[in-house]
């Protein structure tokens, strides 16, 4: 701060100094900066930084459906929604899920990726470019319309899904029906859905690697195992990781999946953290409790983000 | 060499065919006539064309509302987050101001916090100023991106000094440079944000599913999550839906992919 005022002093005095119209000019830019600055610091302070910070306020009260007629009824309650929803099944349950759609979902989605990734890099390929755009696409469909597009291809009787499976001889599943298919049948849906995302990234890094590197390996007698062992891997794997870690904070926001898909269902199998959220806030108005949820869930993501600036300065120090 | 290009080249094939046939039969779908989905096995192609299901969709279902919705919303969303973040983008790169440093890792740091975490005071504030079932209130998150703002910093970091202070000497005022050479130059990642904002808004769920409480301001997704409640067995139609919701983000994307890529790629392997 103190760098900055002084640097500022420095140039008013340099320009008072010179008999042109520096200062003014100096002061001019300052004001049009701030213009240029004004709405979009006013909206995220509104819009965004007070709303955050009230939340963490408002999950500290019993803000319900009474208090949503009469603030009169607002009461401060302290821990109180954090006790009972750590006291709460169902949430226990929404955690439950989260973690496994993250679990198997980031490495599901990564190997998709990197799969992809690896085979589109090889020059062998034709139409490389038209490729890169189509895995893409599904990235940006809406993702209501495919989870909707997705309930019919995992339909029990007549998706065909079930009917790729029945045609080698192995038995309907009631995907979307049975609490034990239900997660897998979800990440079916997302990794189809978001692989192409990560894939670009991957590809990006893979093209900064040499293809000498890749000749050399072949003269050293390196087949195509080993050349992926000891040349793509070691350039890609920092990528991979920080990519993991992203990975998860966005599987800890799960929500339209399952409010399309299942609604939770079946069994509360597939209620993730916001879609509980969403529920305890605007299904039974209980925007405390609601709001002490998301609470949790920031401090999970903070708790991956910290996790992740941790490796990528851990692997900024290798290069 | 030779079998291991033919290896690759099907196996691009397999996963082309793995991406591309759940879209190609949304589309075959939704133009089978009422009930020939419900088959087994899953017909691929319809035995007669039809447009029923477009045309209940609109008439009866009210589908050109929840379109006029969407693509007011993302037009309106898309127009005003570039308002919003362009100058500010372009102040925190080349314009120097008391604290901007302090200010820019203040913002930097806010990054980190999912914007989900105030939907709900958010919804409060918003109902308090009467918001609530209003475009205004659908808009509202769109002002506040500071991804948008650090996206066109980035860019306009290579905007050179030496231009800006050449006009400056010229006598321009600041906003004059700022329309003649500093937006010209932005151009590419102006329309790579504009692109973002459009699909993000078009496909965004969460904010609208709650602000938007009344049946005629729904937007498209909002909408077919309702209609696939109602019509479950209604295969076809919900096909046409969802071709109604997808094809316009789709075309969009696959005509400007170019700015799409790279400025994720941008935003997200150098930043």
């Amino acid at each position: 701060m103190t760098d900055i005022r002084l640097n500022a002093a420095k140039v008013e005095a340099e320009a008072a100094g010179r008999p042109s119209r520096r200062p003014s000019q100096f002061r001019a830019r300052e004001r049009a900066a701030w213009g240029f600055l004004a709405p979009a610091l006013i909206a995220i302070g509104l819009f965004f930084c007070i709303p955050v910070a009230a939340a963490l306020l408002l999950s500290l009260t019993d803000f319900d459906i009474y208090a949503l007629a009469d603030l009169a009824n607002l009461r401060f309650v302290g821990l109180q929604n954090y006790e009972r929803l750590f006291a709460n099944p169902l949430f226990w349950g929404a955690m439950r899920n989260t973690g496994l759609f993250a679990l198997f979902g980031v490495p599901l989605s990564i190997a998709a990726s990197l799969l992809a990734a690896v085979i589109l890099n090889d020059r062998t390929v034709k139409w490389r470019p038209v490729w890169r755009v189509i895995f893409f696409a599904p990235f940006v469909t809406t993702l209501v319309a495919t989870a909707v597009l997705w309930n019919y291809l995992l339909h029990t009787r007549y998706g065909v899904i079930n009917w790729a499976i029945t045609s080698v001889g192995l038995p309907a599943v009631d995907w979307l029906g049975d609490p034990s298919t239900s997660i897998p049948a979800i990440l079916m849906f997302v990794v189809w859905k978001i692989f192409g995302y990560n894939m670009l990234i991957f590809l990006a890094v893979l093209q900064t690697v040499p293809d000498d590197l890749y000749e050399a390996a072949r003269i050293d007698g390196a087949g195509p195992w080993s050349r992926f062992r000891h040349v793509t891997l070691p350039a890609i794997a920092p990528t991979v990781l920080l990519v993991s870690i992203i990975s998860v904070a966005s599987f800890f926001q799960l929500f339209a999946e399952p409010y399309v898909m299942t609604q939770g269902g079946p069994a509360q199998s597939t209620v993730t953290v916001l879609y509980f959220m969403y529920e305890e806030g605007f299904k039974w108005w209980n925007l405390g409790s609601a709001s002490a949820v998301a609470f949790i869930l920031f401090l999970c993501i903070l708790a991956v983000t910290l996790v992740q600036l941790w490796v990528a300065k851990r692997v900024g120090a290798y290069e | 060499m030779k079998p291991r290009a033919l290896l690759l080249n099907l196996a691009v094939a397999v996963i082309a065919l793995v991406v591309l046939f759940p879209l190609a039969w949304m589309v075959s779908v939704s133009f089978m006539s009422t009930g020939e989905a419900a088959n087994f096995p899953p017909p691929l192609l319809p035995s007669t064309w039809t447009l029923e299901h477009y045309r209940e969709l609109f008439v009866t279902q009210g589908m050109g509302r929840y379109l006029l919705n969407s693509v007011v919303l993302a037009t309106l969303a898309t127009i005003l987050a570039l308002l919003f973040t362009v100058p500010a983008g372009y102040a925190f790169a080349k314009l120097r101001f008391r604290g901007r440093e302090r200010l820019f890792q203040l913002l930097v740091a806010a990054l980190v916090v999912p914007a989900q975490i105030g939907t709900l005071p958010l919804f409060l504030m918003l109902k308090g100023m009467g918001l609530v079932n209003t475009y205004a209130g659908a808009l509202v998150p769109w002002l506040a991106s500071i991804f948008g703002l650090f996206l066109v910093r980035q860019y306009a970091l290579s905007i050179p000094d030496e231009m800006l202070e050449a006009a400056r000497v010229d006598g321009a005022s600041e906003g004059q440079i700022f329309r003649r050479i500093v937006l010209p130059s932005l151009k590419p990642i102006v329309v790579t944000l504009a692109l973002f904002v459009f699909l993000g808004s078009w496909n965004d769920f969460l904010w609208p599913l709650i602000i938007l409480t009344d049946q005629s301001n729904y937007t498209l997704p909002v909408a077919l999550a309702a209609l696939s409640r109602e019509h479950v067995q209604d295969i076809e139609m919900m096909m046409a839906g969802a071709v109604i919701t997808v094809a316009p983000v789709l075309i969009l994307f696959l005509a400007l992919q170019r700015y799409y890529i790279r400025g994720m790629l941008a935003g997200s392997v150098k930043g």
